[in-house]
């Protein structure tokens, strides 16, 4: 029996290492606007070399049109957003009467912002996301109330954010501070949930480049985020895409905001580290 | 059509005279991963079976395996190997284990326990993403288990 289980199992691994590789991703490199080269593939941060050889975008998992979109910001819906947080970034709100631009300048001077979140806050003690950060400075600096954590004003201005950074390499720190909410993060990725006992490492890191039903597994890497998606035309934060594929493993789950969405953020955040900011990218 | 309408009351009848022999959930008895006792007392049919198989609603077997037979639905995944040939690798109380918790013939599968109701983290309620409530019930009931393992042992190469 158990010399039976053992060749069948054999022939079961053989059998689906053959139809994963029908499904690889593409071989294709993403340049934006014709001059911005995207890392979409590179080596896997030293956290992640005992489970994956490379990290790759999501990007690399989608198919040619919806790749071809992200190429160019005029075809980019996701870029319409951006221009819309940029008018926002611009514009004086609150009790104190500051815009963001105010106290930090052009939206382009924070290129290295967002390859860094989540990171820790001294002052509040825990780790923020950059939704936390921007509301922390509405509600704190400017006296303005505070935005809905995955609503589209927060999720724009994250765009705009995102889109100032494309090109370099997401670079979140796991360790000092970070380190126990990083290591919260790694536990609730490999915990299997709801009723279907799945967890996120089942399908984004043993079946990644496999079908399931009709998606094509990707890593679930978040440099790409926030995504616009071609399924509810809009942009989702990565928070957003955690609850429903939470959901989709029959299980409650958790809130964005949550302290154990950040902390699954800042691990899988983690996983991409040495990828490319993409974000806002195209997906479906 | 009278001869039908009496067969399946005599069915319904045995059914729920047999209502006592359906195993619950949390007392199906594994032996190396299989269960030989059948799980409602009724022969299984794998007509309905091979719905079940197919249908998203119902047990999504295929989101997972690819089965030539149900080549009309659209979409079979690859994660877990085809189903082709099933009935001939597997004997009915095999299959019968395999699809009602797989994860003692195999362990730390990927695959669903379909018959199950214990031993969940956070369990919802369904698809909603809210928390469990008091319907909560194993994903495919015993006789759809049985509909299945029927359909499955029609699986020949
Ligand atoms: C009154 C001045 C002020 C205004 C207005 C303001 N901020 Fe800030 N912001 C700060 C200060 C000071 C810090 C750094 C201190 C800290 O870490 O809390 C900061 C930090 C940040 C950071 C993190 C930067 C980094 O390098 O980690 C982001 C992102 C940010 N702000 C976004 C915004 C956005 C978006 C707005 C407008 C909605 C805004 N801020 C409005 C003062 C301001
Ligand atoms: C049942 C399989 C399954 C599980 C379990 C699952 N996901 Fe996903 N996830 C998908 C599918 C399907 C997609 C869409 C295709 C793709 O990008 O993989 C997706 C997409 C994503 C994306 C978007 C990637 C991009 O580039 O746009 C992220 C991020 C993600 N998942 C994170 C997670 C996290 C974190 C968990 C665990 C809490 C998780 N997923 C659990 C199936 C799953
Ligand atoms: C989330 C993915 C998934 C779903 C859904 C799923 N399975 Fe599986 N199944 C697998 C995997 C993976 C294996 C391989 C066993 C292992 O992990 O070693 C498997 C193995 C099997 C096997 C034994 C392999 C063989 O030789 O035929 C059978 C039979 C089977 N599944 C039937 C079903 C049926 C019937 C359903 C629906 C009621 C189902 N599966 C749903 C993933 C899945």
């Amino acid at each position: 029996m158990t010399n039976l289980k053992g060749a069948l199992s054999a022939l079961i691994v053989a059998g689906s290492m053959a139809s994963g590789a029908m499904a690889d991703p593409v071989d294709d490199t993403l340049i934006i606007n014709e001059e911005l080269t995207i890392v979409t593939r590179t080596a896997a941060p030293a956290h992640v070399a005992d489970v994956l050889d490379e990290v790759m975008s999501g990007w690399l998992f989608r198919g040619t049109e919806t790749r071809a979109m992200q190429a160019d910001d005029f075809d980019n819906p996701g870029m319409i957003f951006v221009e819309q947080a940029e008018d926002v970034w611009n514009t004086a709100d609150g009790s104190e009467g500051k815009s963001c631009a105010d106290c930090h300048g052009a939206s382009s001077d924070m290129s290295d912002v967002r390859p860094t979140f989540p990171k820790w806050n001294d002052a509040a003690e825990k780790v923020f996301t950059l939704e936390m950060q921007i509301n922390d400075c509405r509600e704190n600096r400017m006296g303005a109330e505070k935005w809905k954590y995955t609503g589209g004003d927060i999720v724009n201005m994250t765009a705009l954010l995102a889109s100032v950074s494309r090109g370099k390499p997401v670079n979140v720190a796991i360790d000092g501070p970070a380190q126990s909410t990083w290591e919260d993060g790694k536990e609730l990725y490999y915990t299997r949930t709801g009723q279907l006992e799945l967890s996120c490492a089942n399908c984004h890191e043993d079946s990644y480049g496999k079908m399931i039903r009709a998606d094509h597994l990707s890593q679930g890497q978040i440099n790409g985020f926030p995504t616009y998606r071609l399924k509810n035309t809009k942009l989702n934060s990565a928070h957003a895409r955690f609850k429903g594929c939470v959901r989709d493993t029959r299980a409650e789950t958790y809130s964005p905001g949550s302290p154990e969405f950040v902390a699954l953020e800042l691990y899988v955040a983690s996983r991409g580290n040495g990828l490319s900011v993409e974000g806002p990218s195209v997906r479906n | 059509m009278r001869v039908s309408i009496i067969t399946t009351i005599a069915a319904a009848v045995s059914a729920t005279a047999l209502g006592a022999a359906e195993i619950a959930p949390t007392a199906v008895s594994f032996e190396d991963g299989t269960v030989s006792q059948s799980l409602s007392g009724v022969a299984g049919d794998p007509a309905s079976g091979s719905e079940i198989v197919g249908s998203k609603k119902l047990g999504n077997c295929i989101a997972c395996h690819q089965v030539s037979d149900l080549a009309d639905v659209p979409f079979q995944g690859e994660i877990g190997p085809s189903l082709d040939g099933a009935g001939e690798r597997w004997t009915e109380a095999e299959l019968r284990g395999i699809v009602a918790n797989a994860k003692i013939m195999f362990e730390d599968t990927m695959m669903p326990s379909f018959y199950k109701t214990e031993g969940f983290i956070r369990p919802g309620n369904a698809y909603t993403g809210e928390a469990a409530d008091d319907t909560f019930g194993p994903l495919l009931t015993a006789q759809q288990i049985e509909d299945v393992v029927a359909y499955l042992s029609t699986l020949k190469e």
